[in-house]
């Protein structure tokens, strides 16, 4: 944690632990360089990203919090790192530190509309490439859904 | 029209899937073939896709629980064991000792059944018929203890946040001992069959190689993790129930390759039976819930657990915003991202192996598209 302060002077917003699991809030500008210093070994060696997603909070000015959760072998450790977005606010994508961010981003892309840039291939991976909305945000109703895509694949009024 | 007709090409495309017997649900691989080798893969999911992560945001915490139960619909314990322990942690709430080691048992029987049926579907799609047979039959004695145990066979909402909610049935322990006591010589059975069977080594060895290195940088967990050699399992490492009091081996493989997690899962089988002893021995009577409230009210924060589920690290991040419904459940599945890895792994290799490699990954359609 200090090694992190001293390297990246500013860079770190916020930082908790909650149930023992600490929580570091970034600023976008600096996430890309905090994660290759966080993959190296100087860094703890994070080397496997264990999960990338997002939370939404709308009422926010930044309303996605992208939250990745890192776990390094040799500390037998885990991190959970934020960076908060606004809604078509690209974000640097960590895909060049951690291949496995690649679906990750994908998925996150699909159900919150978070653009990544540097992504070798962001496209929909749960949802048909077709589908309007992004159902995960907060403001999509839980029984709505792209009615027009439904009707002319499934050849029906609603899927509900 | 084309320039030039398929007959030529030297590139071909072609669909594997979603509707294929050996890609174990609905998936669809985008095959890019020289002749019969794999140039590159592409793969197509979201099939089976539920929304199970918006569900959970309009359902209240015990609500959600049976949901779990639906993503990996062969390992319905494990999954439900991920969220009630999840919930639990926010909850900062101790669960009592018997409820812990009746966790462990059940969990570790799904850990079998999960690799029965994988060790039978996985061989009968290298063509070997028979153990299929015997696995079935074996998992089906591990069925009938679930539902004894809770009524329900697969998905079995086994447990509730903060404890059990049925208390073992009368001679479950027994039940549980003359199981094991049932597979130890089944399993050596199935080795017979398999492991220094000609064709079957030939159809696995230097198959789907993946390095050490590679698997980390895909975030690979589980048994396909421990086949490239890396002694990693987050029962050990990180325990969680009371996996730090019973002794187990983690068994590792050297190559990477689909022999190598075939002998690991093997291994771990005989490891869950150890397991499963020891947690029978320690079930004493005791309370079987913690200190939870009718309503659960988890204050506002963030949590992330994670279990060895038989496929890898289960993941669930957990937004409490102090209501009664969770604000956000994300589900960090392990056969989504194991999935990953599927196209370094069979580049190169020929078109039969690609459904060599999809069996070894152990993948649940279900758990991949939630």
């Amino acid at each position: 944690m200090d090694a992190l302060q001293k390297a990246f002077p500013g860079a770190i917003q916020e930082a908790v632990v909650f149930r023992k699991m600490p929580s570091i809030t970034v600023a976008k500008e600096s996430l890309l360089a905090l994660c290759h210093f966080l993959r190296s070994e100087e860094g703890g060696a994070y080397t496997l990203l264990t999960d990338e997603t997002a939370v939404d909070y709308p009422k926010r000015e930044k309303r996605f919090d992208i939250v990745y959760h890192l776990y390094s072998f040799e500390r037998n450790d885990r991190l959970r790192l934020k960076v908060l977005v606004a809604a078509a606010e690209p974000l640097p994508s960590v895909t060049e530190v951690w291949p496995a961010a690649n679906w990750l981003e994908r998925e996150v892309y699909d159900m919150f509309g978070v653009v990544y840039e540097g992504h070798p291939d962001l496209k929909r991976i749960l949802l048909p490439d077709e589908w309007i909305g992004h159902p995960l945000r907060k403001d999509y109703d839980i029984l709505r859904q792209d009615a027009a895509w439904v009707k002319s694949n499934l050849g029906i009024e609603s899927g509900q | 029209m084309p320039e030039t007709t398929y007959l030529d090409a030297s590139e071909l495309m072609i669909n594997m899937g979603p509707q294929h017997p050996a890609t174990h649900g609905v998936l669809r691989v985008k095959l890019k073939l020289d002749g019969e080798r794999v140039l590159g893969s592409e793969c197509v999911i979201g099939y089976l896709h539920r929304g199970v992560e918006k569900i959970a945001e309009n359902r209240t915490y015990a609500q959600f629980a049976p949901y779990t139960d639906r993503m990996d619909y062969v390992a319905a314990v494990t999954n439900g064991m991920g969220y009630v322990e999840a919930v639990e942690k926010l909850l900062a709430v101790e669960v009592p000792p018997r409820a812990q080691y009746t966790r462990m048992v059940l969990a570790e029987l799904q850990r079998l059944a999960s690799h029965l049926l994988w060790l039978g579907t996985h061989a009968l799609d290298l063509g070997a018929m028979t153990p299929v047979f015997y696995t079935f039959r074996e998992r089906e004695e591990i069925l009938k203890i679930f539902e004894k145990y809770c009524g329900a066979r697969l998905t079995t909402h086994a447990f509730r946040i903060g404890g059990l909610q049925y208390d073992l049935y009368d001679g479950l322990e027994q039940d549980c001992l003359k199981f094991c006591e049932y597979l130890l010589p089944k399993i050596d059975e199935y080795e017979q069959l398999l492991t220094k069977n000609r064709i079957w080594i030939n159809r696995t060895r230097g198959v789907g190689v993946l390095s050490a290195a590679d698997a980390i940088a895909y975030g690979v967990t589980g048994p396909v993790l421990r086949g490239s050699g890396i002694k990693w399992d987050i029962r050990k490492v990180q325990p969680y129930e009371a996996y730090d009091k019973v002794e187990f081996d983690v068994p590792t493989g050297e190559h990477g390759d689909t022999y190598d997690r075939y002998i690991v899962r093997i291994q771990e089988m005989r490891q869950s039976v150890r397991i499963i002893r020891q947690c029978v021995e320690r079930l004493a009577p005791g309370p079987i819930f913690g200190k939870v409230g009718k309503v659960i009210k988890p204050p506002a924060g963030e949590v992330y657990h994670s279990i060895e589920a038989p496929k890898g690290e289960l993941g669930y991040f957990v937004v409490s915003d102090g209501t009664v419904n969770p604000y956000r459940v994300r589900v960090r599945p392990p056969s989504f991202v194991n999935l990953q890895a599927l196209d370094i792994m069979i580049r190169g290799h020929l078109v039969a192996d690609v459904v060599a490699v999809i069996g070894t990954l152990d993948i649940v359609l279900g758990e991949v598209d939630r």
